[in-house]
């Protein structure tokens, strides 16, 4: 097992930048998801650590050696596909044993490998079989299989589970942290969603346009987002953003909106006089009369556990998730009132978050 | 790649009618193919004066006769000294002396034979080596010019050969290669390569990249990958190419007489020269094709499922 370092990486496809001066590490044993819509360059940065790509510059560390340049055969890593890419003239035995061929594993050890590690993945009674009557689930850990009979120094996964029907994804899910919890293996995992990434992974990296937003836990990238894109990105629905123009001065502990004071976590620096935005998580918001902030109810979401309801204010519309309880009335007023401790305030220009007591909290643990 | 099968409304279910007429077409059509193979196999086992009779002969009197002139020289002796040899050795003795002729020695078929069987089986398996390498550089390599490079490839088949059958004629006997079964082999190489590149980048791109590179990731060098797992996949495709070109080389008449004449004469210019006695020698003739058509039948017996896929590819890979 081993420790996955990053540094500068760029990648250029023509005038296209996939991947723009990307640095990250992952510990060893530690699960990366890199998370992110098509097109943002986690499956080009994947690739370029599993040496499918070349970096047009920067530099790959695997357990500190250089493997920037090193061919993918020489790097001992194992990666899984979007689509599996099981050997269809193989049977799920010899898929499951073909990477030992490669490195001159007598016969007996690899069926006696073959078979244990189909053990571990529950898939010895069909050894035997041909891969193409396979179901999704079957395939995928044929895969796996593939994957790990090899004991790499890190794992690699494509959107893994991007093929599989939302009933089974879940299952899945499960499976691969029990079996990350099991074998402890160092491993980046792409995907584009987000509860995957959450459910997985020990440190996420949001990636949008080639840039790295934000690499941290789950809980931090949830909590404390960088950037308003990353605050988008994460949560279902979305952290809310209400507009308002203003400058603000260190040390304010309070905003105005539409020249209602909502009190703000401590700010952390001055900003100059511009647009800026709050974000505030639907589960931060209390219904309460007496709040001067006020809007009509647009709509509403039941749930189950709880409820979601849209509601209409003057910077726009907001969504707060309730108790279930209570019903509403569509063009009832209500009160909002925040959790003031767990407000984020964006510059909306450059889209990043102002320093603040919120995030201070990061920093120090 | 689901393994779910959806069906279009609009496509039904032939009806058992529907599907009655169109095998009696089929087997129709397929009698109708066949009846110039049935006249030629008739024609191997009848007598000379049989086969030329009008209306032709249905129920005749089967003989050896063909296949003992296709295979023997024979020289016209008298009665008296064939009265004088001892008694016959073989079947093609008995039928050469009651002609009143004796055998002199083996004809050049089997030689010719072997001589198509050198070029044709030697030209496509290298066209389909050439083809396959080349196929798969420009379906996996960004090779510059690429689109340029595929259609000069193509342009090489878009004028009949024979158009330029003067220049390789004068360039072949400068470099020595007219008559020689090398010569041959690269002259429809060259022609073939084109078909198999075009072909069976077709089929290789169909193969998804993902298999190499998971090979590549496993352990294997791209040679290996290659290897291993992209050519099972294309063997589909490979075979369906093969019979294109071995049907093309081994049928090739033009350039065959064109450039051979001798020792690296093919079966298709020796066949129509083997003259009997008062013209053509029809029987041996029909014997010499009927063996001619053996190889091609039984490559594409065994490569049948291949090739069969092979040119259904597109609708019924998904």
């Amino acid at each position: 097992m081993s420790e996955i370092k990053v540094v500068n990486l760029r990648k250029q496809f023509g005038d296209f930048v996939a991947v723009e001066d990307s640095s990250f590490t992952v510990q060893d044993g530690e699960f990366l998801a890199l998370l992110g819509p098509s097109g943002c360059g986690k499956t080009t940065t994947l690739r370029m650590i599993a040496g499918l790509e070349l970096p047009t510059s920067g530099k790959i560390y695997l357990d500190g050696e250089d493997v920037t340049f090193n061919r993918a055969s020489a790097r001992d890593i194992a990666f899984v596909f979007q689509l599996f890419a099981l050997y269809p003239h193989m049977n799920v035995r010899r898929n499951i044993g073909f990477p030992l061929l490669s490195q001159g594993v007598p016969k007996a050890e690899i069926r006696a490998r073959v078979e244990e590690t189909a053990k571990l993945l529950r898939i010895d009674h069909i050894l035997d079989r041909s891969v193409s009557g396979l179901a999704g689930g079957d395939r995928q850990r044929v895969a796996l299989g593939r994957a790990i009979i090899r004991r790499p120094k890190c794992f690699l996964m494509d959107e893994p589970l991007g093929t599989l029907d939302a009933e089974f994804r879940e299952v899945m899910v499960h499976e691969l942290r029990e079996l990350h919890n099991r074998i402890h293996a160092t491993t980046v995992y792409v995907t584009h969603d987000q509860h995957e990434a959450m459910a997985m992974a020990d440190k996420i990296a949001v990636m949008n346009h080639g840039v790295i937003e934000q690499f941290g836990t789950p809980q931090e990238i949830y909590n404390r987002p960088a950037s308003m894109y990353v605050a988008d990105f994460i949560g279902s629905p979305p952290m809310n953003f209400m507009r308002f123009h203003s400058g603000l001065k260190r040390g304010t502990r309070s905003i105005f909106l539409d020249g209602v004071e909502v009190a703000v976590p401590e700010v952390g620096e001055d900003v100059a006089p511009g647009e800026m935005a709050l974000g505030v998580r639907p589960e931060h918001i209390r219904l309460s009369d007496r709040s001067p902030i006020r809007g009509a109810v647009y709509g509403s979401e039941y749930l189950g556990t709880n409820q979601v309801v849209a509601v209409e204010t003057a910077a726009g519309i907001v969504k707060a998730r309730v108790s279930a309880d209570r019903s509403f009335r569509l063009g009832e007023t209500v009160g909002l009132e925040f959790n003031a401790t767990k407000l984020a305030v964006f510059d909306c220009a450059s889209g990043r978050a102002i320093a603040s007591s919120l995030y201070a909290e990061a920093r120090h643990g | 790649m689901s393994s779910v099968n959806t069906t279009a409304h609009s496509v039904v279910e032939p009806t058992p009618t529907v599907k009655r007429i169109a095998g009696t077409i089929v087997i129709l059509y397929a009698l109708v193919t066949m009846i110039p193979l049935a006249w030629i196999f008739l024609t191997s086992i009848k007598s000379p004066p049989d086969s030329i009779s009008y209306p032709p002969k249905v129920v005749f009197t089967p003989t050896l006769e063909g296949f003992c002139n296709l295979f023997t020289t024979r020289t016209r002796q008298t009665p008296d000294y064939i009265q004088s040899l001892p008694a016959p050795t073989s079947t093609c003795d008995e039928i050469t002396r009651s002609r009143n002729m004796v055998i002199a020695g083996p004809s050049n078929y089997w030689p010719r034979f072997g001589n198509s069987l050198v070029i044709a089986f030697g030209s496509t398996f290298l066209a389909v080596s050439l083809g396959t390498f080349a196929a798969y550089g420009f379906s996996r390599f960004r090779v510059p010019l690429a689109d340029d490079l595929l259609f000069f490839i193509l342009s090489t088949r878009m004028m009949p050969p024979i158009a330029v059958a003067i220049p390789i004629y004068l360039m072949y006997r400068q470099f020595g290669l007219s008559d020689t079964a090398l010569g041959m082999i690269l002259l429809y190489t060259a022609v073939n390569v084109s078909l198999a590149v075009w072909l069976l980048k077709g089929f290789i791109d169909e193969i998804p990249r993902e298999y190499e590179e998971a090979a590549m990731i496993d352990g294997y060098t791209r040679l290996q990958a290659f290897w291993k797992v992209v050519l099972p996949q294309a063997t589909t495709g490979i075979a369906a190419t093969a019979i294109f070109c071995l049907i093309f080389a081994w049928n090739e008449y033009a350039f065959a007489v064109l450039l051979t004449s001798g020792s690296a004469q093919t079966a298709p210019p020796f066949i129509p020269t083997i003259i009997g006695e008062g013209g053509q020698d029809w029987p041996a003739v029909a014997a010499g094709t009927t063996i001619f058509l053996v190889p091609i039948l039984v490559f594409t017996i065994i490569l049948r499922k291949q090739l069969l896929r092979g040119i259904t590819f597109g609708a019924v890979r998904k």
